[in-house]
């Protein structure tokens, strides 16, 4: 690994939660909010008044972070983000936690997302935002149909245009994270899948099949991280954050290219700013809102060149024991869990088990010290931003 | 079935672009000095932040990506075409068999009403040479 040029805030991960559940019609979001909090604060070993900064998304209910504070009772706080870029919100929120922290604003970071789409009958993903007119981009949008699976749809078409990569290629990505899932009692979707399977199952919008789309769920997930004396006062495993990223990409004016996604930027500030390649990488969790996303992040994070990504996810490379680069071994969000159809929490939550050691014996990656989790938040081939941390287990 | 439209909900700022394609008209907007043109229109040019001025295009253009909704009744097809004039924007493909269309095929502008009763810029394919 090479040396690290930059100033990277020492900042731990020393809690992690996620909700069980998948199906949570008898808890109110701030039932669930709170069980994750809780349960991320009895996992860090720290109390909830130790608490000074808390983290969290729109879906927490109410503005801001106001209303869940209140129900949560937290009493200490001094520092407050409620950053939203969506599903990759959570995975900002480490990175803003550990600038917060290096910069004296807090000591114990709470991040929290729940959600229950499931619940509330709400298959389709986070279209709120979609049915506010003064968002400039929806009147030329919305009359057309734009839904997230089309959007998609149209990345994955283009990518087989200028790259010749496959549906069948699409669907491995699938198999293994269904290979992982069979491990996880608590996934949504536990069967084995073939590459059969998912070509065979029904079109949604061309090339996507249902397989290819992620699951939805109800639940969540919550993170605590603190600063280095404190880390090391826990009895904990210490996983460091060693480099962040952070990046939007968008239509510019009606110039792009939709096969590109904002993980090339967020990822390359990351890598440089940890000091370590690709190849020194042990384990990934990547966004997998569809099959897709994961082959665009792969591509764009530089663990393959672009275009090659259909190549190199075939033949279980993904499979944890089997390929070259062990992907979501909780079985991610195409089979375990896409809690309020926002995933970064949960690649956040998987990358910490395995740095500790603790994911399931069957899938977790043997002495795996430096891990990288990146989210997509909003969506490919219109606007969205692209968050990458790289972790270390020291 | 025939497939409804949701309609727009037009501003100051683009109220002109309706107006046109109710008059079966393609309006695009370009930086005033430059010529370049853009999508989404704004009143200031994504590029240099100077003026821009709305130009009839040409309605013509060619297939950048698109999916078939095959769940929706009827199916439709989500589409980004690239105008001859440079932006790539988004649409629908029609008066088409979704299954022989591809990237890269040649279309041309054509308008359909949505619920409301505004003119939406559609495409259909050129006929092939």
């Amino acid at each position: 690994m090479g040396g690290n040029v930059f100033a990277t805030p020492s900042a731990y991960v020393v809690g992690a939660f996620e909700h069980p559940m998948r199906d949570a019609g008898d808890k109110t979001l701030a039932q669930i909010q709170a069980e994750v909090a809780h349960g991320a604060l009895a996992d860090a070993g720290v109390g909830k008044d130790d608490v000074d900064g808390f983290f969290c998304g729109p879906d927490a209910p109410g503005t801001g972070p106001l209303s869940i504070a209140e129900y949560l009772n937290l009493t200490n706080l001094r520092h407050l983000d409620t950053t939203n870029t969506s599903g990759s919100s959570y995975l900002i929120h480490v990175a803003h936690a550990a600038q917060a922290i290096a910069a004296g604003k807090c000591n114990v970071a709470l991040i929290t997302l729940a959600g229950r789409p499931r619940a509330e009958g709400r298959g389709k993903g986070s279209l709120a935002r979609r049915d506010d007119p003064n968002q400039p981009d929806h009147q030329w949008e919305h009359p057309f149909g734009i839904q997230i699976v089309n959007v998609y749809g149209m990345v994955a078409a283009r990518h087989m245009h200028q790259h010749g990569t496959t549906s069948e290629q699409l669907a491995w990505i699938k198999v293994a994270a269904s290979h992982h899932a069979q491990h996880n009692r608590d996934a949504l979707l536990r069967d084995v899948v073939s590459v059969a399977d998912v070509v065979g199952s029904p079109m949604i919008a061309d090339p996507l099949h249902r397989l290819d789309c992620c699951v939805v769920t109800d639940g969540g997930g919550a993170l605590v991280v603190v600063r280095e004396e404190i880390a090391r006062s826990l009895r904990r495993p210490l996983v460091r954050l060693r480099g962040s990223g952070e990046a939007p990409m968008h239509l510019s004016g009606g110039y792009f290219d939709i096969t590109s996604s904002a993980a090339v930027r967020s990822g390359r500030t990351a890598f440089a700013e940890a000091g370590v390649a690709p190849a020194d990488i042990q384990y990934v969790s990547l966004y997998d809102s569809f099959t897709i996303t994961v082959l665009v992040q792969l591509e764009d994070l530089g663990f393959c060149a672009k275009g090659a990504g259909g190549r190199f996810v075939a033949d279980g490379n993904l499979i944890s024991g089997v390929g070259r680069l062990p992907f979501n071994t909780d079985g991610g969000g195409l089979c375990s869990n896409h809690p309020g159809n926002r995933g970064g929490m949960t690649k956040v939550i998987e990358t910490v088990r395995q740095l500790r050691s603790e994911a399931h014996p069957a899938v977790q990656v043997k002495g795996c010290a430096l891990a990288l989790a990146n989210g997509i938040g909003g969506q490919l081939g219109v606007r969205h931003a692209s968050a990458t941390l790289i972790m270390e287990r020291l | 079935m025939q497939r409804r439209y949701p309609d727009p909900i037009p501003s100051a700022e683009t109220q002109p672009f309706w107006d046109a394609a109710r008059a079966g008209k393609l309006l695009l907007r370009h930086a005033v000095t430059t010529g370049r043109a853009h999508w989404y229109p704004r009143s200031l040019c994504p590029f240099t932040g100077e003026a821009t001025e709305w130009r009839e295009a040409s309605g013509r253009g060619t297939i950048y990506s698109f999916s078939v909704m095959r769940r929706a009744t009827p199916p439709y097809v989500m589409a980004y075409v690239t105008l001859m004039e440079g932006p790539t924007v988004m649409t629908n493909i029609v008066e088409c068999d979704p299954d022989t269309i591809r990237i890269g095929d040649a279309v041309s502008v054509t308008f359909v009403t949505s619920e409301g009763g505004f003119a939406l810029p559609v495409f259909r394919p050129e006929p092939k040479a």
